[in-house]
């Protein structure tokens, strides 16, 4: 058996994608994962590596607006797509409302989940304007958390998403 | 609502945790790992993996013995490789540096090493036996301190005490005594965060960023291993992704990482995937015969419990935890009689180490769920029962102990009244049950914090307390903010780091803002103090003439920012202030060393439902209680209660390690379930008692690991009062309970 091992050995694959609306062009190699690009290519480490078996969440990111875990998501498929991180999230320095919201419900504590758990809040809330806490529940299961309780992360999402419907009609947020 | 200091960080996915640090020329490290539970190991050739282009460090216990490899709290029984035994399959055994971690990875199976199997201890009932083989053999010849270890077995400590004369006690006729087994599964902590390293050398000595509770630990333990002065092993804890006690004690993964640092000369980082963590820590699992005796007035006479504790292949804190879990089995109850053997067993499995609350989720499973039963035989309400039993504040639930310093008859009044305890569901498949209990936290000195007052009146703090999502830097913010009257935006307080700043032992055991939080309140104090001086100097007036006010200094005439004071004072080069808060054993906070210093109360009570088809429980409700003293940050304090009992459903209804012939065969999350959305109780509630009688700053005491503690108890209760079956093993999964109807009705 030949042990390959060293830097450049596999043939890379040339893509272009977007991400957090820059565009980039990169060449990675074939069983990379999305998560290992991110962090260690592109040095956005706000996207966490947990479970390695896509349960957690933490390594989600949106992909075309899906919620993705990129743990198990190949860094060469997202080539000609949209990819959005945590940190992309905030325009101009100005929090995201679900972001603020976090804040505001305490929705986090180690804060090892949430920028996952804000991305996946983010595809649901971008789909669902008026979930119900239900869906909100259902949804969400994909993404773990073992400081908080869940029931503030809850409430957050509840309040981002009156937020976000104000917003969205030009009026103040009660 | 005073927001976490730490919120915008977290949010934006700014946050800096051990795993997100890249360092030039950084290699990566991945652990060989035994996959037998038990085997001699006859040799180990790294040769083959040195070859490996990519490769720049193979090492096994050969290469370490220029160091003190040897680890342990109480007793030094752990080599950091694998040296003549393994003793669980998942033990480190040799360790890989290389370019890429791919490389690493696949050096590792190329290191060739030869086992020689031996019989596995792999449970409670095989360690316990005398024919057991013996994890330990030279047991009697390891240094210990604080541990009595049996040798020639696999008792690695036993906690004993007795109270009165139980016996004699039980044999009165009047008194109706019930006897039960229970047992606890082994449980995993599952921070989101594995555990991680990143370690370099030069040649001012040890640089290692670390997920840690404990940084100066890991500084006392590398300076130890490596013959290293300790100012010259630094130790820089970053945000830490959840610790539970899962990051506590350490054992491999630093020494590795240090060491494979020093043979290359290179920063080296470690990170463990979870089934590396899964492999690392972990709650004891318990089995306990119980007896407990009560008059047919319902008084309680008395309670027995001979207890195992399964502490893995390693002994970790098991003393610790057995002395704890021996204190808890005991409720706070007045019993005249007390006989609590309680044994930390060492089998073939992953060491077990601290865990919320230790030793007393399974201490209170047997201990309350038999006060339930009791309760029944004797025809008492489970909640008049507690009542006419409970300790009165200012009593102590043994001689010796620190008298309780929190009222129950009050938690229970209150959480029985917020859940209309009186009111039974009329649906059959629906039951109420309660289950209390105190925790004798280890929360004690030593402690030191230091105040930096800067030139523009901003506030360094610095201290070894790790924030591991409990809030520490936010809430020793508002103390510091409150000791000067300022802006809590003015304080910052330091990831630790063993370097600049003072010792502070652990983060755990809820002793962050009771103790570190007095040293902080007195450095802050000192810097006030030194203040004041500066200015009656400088002004040259009466120190008491001079007043402090939100960060200003007045006498009168003039009203100046403390600030300006230490300009003038500086000669208008800057300069600042330092002031220092030392907590010691037996002093301050600790006169009288009474222990604990202050109680964790444990109140639940619960409402559940019971799908009679499948076996399935809900919990509609759950009222939890604690006495905090004082809620420092109020919302803080309720996602601490929170996480709590959701951990506590956890292990109630579904968390289990499962092993079968020594081998973990649930390792990965995706087998090992944890709480997840869906878990939520349809309502919550916390009662916080704050009567501003704790030890630490305002009045606070610790708290965090009470809520965690009577849930599964609270829940057998309740699914005890709506099937008729009453459950001794946890978890309370679908299929047994189901199961368990199903023959109950059978029987009937």
């Amino acid at each position: 058996m030949e042990l390959h091992a060293t830097r450049d050995v596999f043939k890379r694959i040339p893509i272009q994608f977007t991400i957090n609306g820059k565009q980039l062009e990169a060449e990675v190699e074939p069983h990379k994962t999305l998560l290992d690009f991110i962090r260690e290519d592109l040095l956005l480490t706000g996207t966490k590596r947990s479970c390695d078996v896509q349960v957690c969440g933490a390594c989600t990111v949106l992909v075309n607006g899906l919620a993705v875990s990129s743990c198990t998501y190949l860094a060469f498929e997202a080539r000609g797509k949209q990819v959005l991180t945590i940190e992309g999230l905030a325009e101009n320095n100005k929090l995201h409302p679900i972001q603020q919201s976090f804040i505001d419900r305490g929705g986090f504590q180690c804060g090892f989940c949430t920028p996952g758990m804000i991305m996946a809040a983010k595809s649901l809330l971008d789909r669902v304007p008026d979930p119900s806490e239900e869906e909100i529940k259902l949804y969400m299961k994909g993404n773990l958390c073992r400081c908080t309780g869940y029931r503030s992360i809850v409430e957050a999402i509840q309040e981002a998403a009156r937020k976000m419907r104000a917003n969205k009609l030009g009026i103040l947020a009660p | 609502m005073v927001p976490r200091l730490d919120s915008r960080a977290k949010v934006t996915g700014a946050a800096i945790y051990t795993g997100d640090i890249f360092l030039p020329d950084l290699l990566y490290g991945r652990i060989l790992r035994s996959p037998l539970p038990h085997a001699r190991v006859k040799s180990v050739n790294t040769t083959p993996a040195l070859k490996l282009p990519g490769v720049r460090a193979v090492l096994c216990h050969r290469d370490l013995r220029e160091f003190d490899a040897v680890v342990g709290t109480y007793i030094n029984d752990r080599p950091v490789l694998a040296v003549d035994k393994v003793r669980f399959s998942g033990e480190p055994v040799a360790v890989v540096a290389a370019e890429r971690e791919f490389i690493a990875e696949e050096a590792l199976r190329l290191i060739e090493v030869e086992y020689e199997e031996l019989a596995t201890v792999s449970d409670l009932e095989s360690a316990k036996s005398p024919q057991t083989p013996l994890v330990h053999e030279d047991l009697g010849s390891y240094r210990t301190r604080a541990a009595r270890p049996v040798p020639g077995t696999n008792i690695l400590h036993v906690a004993a005490f007795e109270v009165g004369e139980v016996d004699a006690a039980f044999s009165d006729p009047d008194v109706v005594v019930v006897e039960d087994e229970f047992r606890f599964p082994m449980i995993f902590h599952y921070s989101l965060e594995p555990h991680t390293s990143v370690a370099r050398t030069d040649s001012d000595g040890v640089t290692i960023w670390t997920s840690t509770q404990s940084p100066f630990s890991v500084r006392d333990m590398l300076a130890r291993i490596f013959r290293l002065p300790l100012n010259r092993v630094r130790v820089i804890t970053p945000y830490v992704g959840g610790g539970f006690g899962s990051k506590s004690q350490t054992s491999s993964i630093e020494p590795l990482t240090v060491a494979l640092a020093f043979k290359t000369g290179r920063p080296v980082k470690i990170s463990y995937s979870v089934t590396e963590a899964m492999l690392t820590s972990r709650r004891l699992g318990m089995s306990c015969r119980i007896r407990t005796g009560a008059k047919r007035d319902g008084t309680l006479v008395g309670r027995e419990c001979e207890m195992y504790l399964d502490n893995g292949a390693y002994a970790m804190i098991g003393p610790t935890i057995a002395d704890k879990a021996a204190n808890r089995v005991v409720g706070p109850y007045r019993f005249p009689n007390l006989k609590v053997r309680a044994h930390a067993v060492y089998t073939n499995t992953v060491p077990a180490g601290s865990f919320r609350a230790v030793g007393a989720p399974q201490a209170v499973w047997a201990g309350e769920s038999q006060i339930d039963i009791l309760a029944a035989k004797l025809g008492f309400d489970p909640l008049e029962f507690r009542r006419r039993n409970v300790l009165r504040k200012g009593e102590a639930p043994r001689p010796g102990m620190r008298p309780l310093d929190g009222d129950f008859r009050m938690m229970l009044d209150r959480a029985a009244e917020v859940i209309q305890w009186n009111q039974r569901p009329t649906n059959p498949n629906r039951a109420k049950g309660m289950a209390i209990a105190f925790s004798d936290p280890g929360a004690a000195p030593p402690s030191i914090a230091l105040a930096r007052f800067n030139c523009d009146g901003s506030l360094t703090i610095l201290v070894g307390s790790a924030e591991i999502g409990q809030g520490a830097q936010t809430v020793l913010s508002q103390v510091a903010a409150g000791e000067l009257g300022i802006p809590i935006e003015k304080v910052y307080v330091a990831p630790p780091d063993t370097l600049n700043g003072p010792f502070d032992p652990r983060t755990s055991s809820s002793r962050t803002t009771t103790v570190t939080g007095t040293a902080v309140q007195n450095a802050v104090r000192d810097v006030k103090n030194q203040l004041l001086s500066m200015a009656s100097r400088v002004w040259r007036t009466d120190l008491d003439s001079l007043h402090w006010s939100e960060g200003n200094i007045s006498d009168g005439a003039r009203c100046v920012p403390a600030s300006d004071v230490v300009r003038q004072v500086f000669g208008g080069e800057g300069g600042e202030v330092i002031g220092q808060g030392v907590v010691i054993p037996g002093a301050g906070i600790d006169v009288g060393g009474y222990r604990p210093l202050f109680y964790e109360s444990g109140v639940g009570m619960v409402e559940i439902d019971v799908d009679p088809n499948t076996g399935a429980v809900k919990v509609l409700r759950y009222v939890g209680a604690a006495d905090i003293g004082k809620a420092i940050n109020l919302a803080q304090c309720h996602g601490q209660e929170e996480g709590a009992v959701m951990q506590g459903i956890g292990h109630t209804f579904f968390e289990e390690m499962r092993y079968e012939d020594g081998q973990l065969v649930n390792g990965t999350l995706a087998d090992y379930r944890v709480p997840n959305f869906l878990d939520l109780p349809e309502a919550q509630e916390t009662i916080f008692i704050e009567n501003l009688d704790g030890p630490g700053p305002g009045g606070a005491k610790g708290m965090g690991e009470g809520g965690i503690i009577p849930v599964a108890a609270a829940v057998g209760n309740a699914l005890a009062r709506a099937t008729g079956v009453r459950f001794r093993d946890l978890p309370l999964r679908p299929d047994r309970v189901w199961e368990s109807r199903v023959v109950a009705e059978g029987k009937t």
